[in-house]
């Protein structure tokens, strides 16, 4: 019987030149990051198998919550044709709404969630680039965002009887594929709070995510809003996701470049600063010991 | 070699065969925190965790660090695990800067602390797997070694898929024994292991602590407050007193530099205080922030 301690011999056996050892190196690293960052998608799935039900519970939740919104158009007495749009209009908002949540609560709260389990320490001194810690966060709460966006949204649908004949659902997709960049960019911002003030961060994460969907017409357009909100919502992600899936689904639009450029000018700004405002907070967390566990 | 973590062919990585496996030089690190009597808004003081704490610790070496709750013990680890950020002095693993070169650091060390510390609804195989990830293993890898890593510990078979929060504390830190070892570090530390065990659980944790050291060239640092496991399981023995390192050195040396029979006659000696009986307002303050 051995136990798993290896021995202090140099593992380096290879014969190629500095190189070429350099190279492999740099290959070896970068599969290391794959498998890690595999890693954290795998224990999420793990985790939400495990917490289901509760999974389950918040799913009710958000599509009788989505109803409340969506049934103002009926409300309304408008003509059926006007009443079906206004309705989609309102599904799209809470279905984003719905989406970016969830993508919000999963960044935000990755320092959090580790922190209450007790891993924090474990997971912050293993050898995962914090880009690859994070996105692997991201990429999960993108593929779980989407599969209880797009429940959500045909479960309202059928239950409120909407029709999205010309509905481009391909566009739409796209679009939010490509939002989520931007998305998680934003969302890596957030996700420093909760290190540097474990009892508020995680909230002051909510604050942040209420704010940019206020400013991005979240169920109206951003036009009847004060002109210095308009110019907020010129930044956020959120504004042109709502506005392309609106187009999409409602009018059949396919993917507009006004659209999406502004998305991935937002990711490519929004994910490195992310990044550098995240290394700032672990820093400091390091600096005054607040890397650790709750309780 | 029992084949778990893979050996990896990042050269940075390789720890320096001539250098000592752990070199700490005037090691200094301070927090800041508020006086809890002085108001909430009273100005934060600095309270020493660690003070200019220098030792060295040889290459396949078991060195323990014995100190009463709020010594600074967990502060070092955590140090050395690249977890913290000192004030001053050095710290080198294996010839690399544990404050600069973490990821090789990081590659190099793992660590047990007192709280097992996993996902709780998740199984003790899905924890090491997830651990395992972060270190390169693929599934195809930890299907074969987690359950190795888990018979080795003495962890019942038929328990691996079983939810953590359902296994007893004990169980829970042989877990993460196995979490430590499945990645293959070279320099293992080890923050009161055993604390809160039963005595049986105790025992087989230390058994597997001295297998480490007798089938590999392991270097461990086990910080403990149980004078007895340091006794028993290291080679030398340091006594870390509020951020102080008053002695490191074998422990017959210890008691004769005293003239002492026990290491708790030996701590008398060293800081005019008993071991056990401290607890005065000021030593719940450093708990607070140092446990």
């Amino acid at each position: 019987m051995s136990s798993g301690v290896r021995s202090t011999e140099p593992p380096y056996r290879g014969r190629a030149g500095f190189a070429g050892a350099a190279a492999t190196s740099a290959a070896v690293e970068m599969r290391n990051q794959l498998v890690g960052l595999f890693g954290i998608v795998e224990r999420n799935v793990y985790l939400t198998k495990r917490y289901f039900l509760w999974d389950l519970a918040f799913m009710v939740w958000t599509i009788a919550n989505t109803l409340t919104i969506v049934f103002i158009a009926r409300a309304e007495h408008l003509s059926p044709a006007r009443e079906n749009t206004l309705a989609m209009k309102l599904l799209v908002g809470a279905t984003i709404w719905a989406f970016l949540g969830i993508i919000f609560e999963f960044m935000t709260e990755t320092v959090a969630w580790e922190r209450w389990e007790g891993t924090i320490e474990y997971t912050f001194m293993a050898p995962l680039s914090r880009l690859v810690h994070l996105f692997g966060q991201g990429a999960f709460a993108v593929l779980y965002g989407l599969i209880r966006a797009a429940i959500l949204f045909f479960a309202v649908a059928a239950f409120i009887g909407i029709h999205a004949p010309r509905a481009n659902y391909g566009a739409a997709l796209a679009l939010l594929a490509i939002a989520s960049l931007s998305f998680i960019g934003v969302g890596i911002m957030t996700s420093v709070l909760p290190l540097v003030s474990p009892e508020k961060g995680a909230q002051l994460g909510f604050v942040a995510q209420g704010v940019m969907l206020v400013v991005s017409g979240v169920y109206y357009s951003v036009n009847v809003m004060p002109e210095w909100m308009q110019w907020i919502a010129k930044v956020s992600p959120a504004t042109y996701a709502l506005r392309g899936n609106r187009d999409s689904i409602i009018h059949g639009a396919g993917l507009a470049w006004g659209d999406v450029w502004p998305l991935l000018i937002i990711a490519v700004v929004a994910t490195p600063l992310g990044l550098a405002i995240f290394r700032v907070g672990e820093r400091y967390a390091k600096r005054h010991g607040k890397l650790k566990r709750s309780g | 070699m029992s084949g778990l973590a893979p050996r990896t062919t990042d050269l940075a990585s390789r720890p320096d065969r001539k250098a000592p496996a752990v070199e700490v030089r005037d090691l200094r690190k301070t927090f800041r925190r508020r006086d809890r009597n002085a108001g909430r808004f009273a100005r934060k003081r600095p309270w020493p965790a660690l003070a200019d704490v220098t030792f060295t610790i040889a290459r396949g070496e078991c060195v323990a660090i014995l100190g009463q709750n709020g010594s600074g013990k967990s502060t070092l680890v955590r140090l050395l695990s690249t977890l913290l950020l000192d004030d001053g002095g050095e710290a080198r693993i294996f010839g690399h800067d544990a404050f600069k070169e973490t990821s090789t650091i990081r590659r190099l060390v793992n660590r047990v602390s007192v709280e097992a510390s996993f996902f709780k609804k998740m199984s003790a195989a899905e924890n090491l797997s997830y651990a395992a990830r972060f270190y390169g293993m693929t599934p195809r890898q930890t299907r074969a070694a987690v359950p190795q890593i888990l018979a080795q510990v003495g962890f019942p078979p038929e328990r691996r898929g079983e939810a953590m929060e359902n296994l007893s504390r004990g169980m829970q830190q042989k877990v993460a024994l196995a979490r430590a070892l499945l990645t293959s570090p070279v320099l293992l530390l080890l923050d009161e292991p055993t604390t809160g065990l039963d005595p049986r659980s105790k025992l087989e944790v230390q058994d597997f602590i001295r297998q480490v050291r007798a089938e590999h060239d392991a270097t461990i640092l086990l910080c403990t407050h149980d004078m007895n496991e340091a006794e028993t399981l290291a080679d030398r023995v340091g006594l870390l007193d509020r951020g102080r390192l008053l002695f490191l050195e074998p422990v017959e040396d210890v008691k004769r530099r005293f003239g002492v029979e026990t290491l708790e006659q030996a701590f008398f000696a060293a800081t005019g205080r008993e071991f056990e009986n401290e607890a005065t307002e000021e030593d719940d303050e450093y708990r607070e922030v140092f446990a």
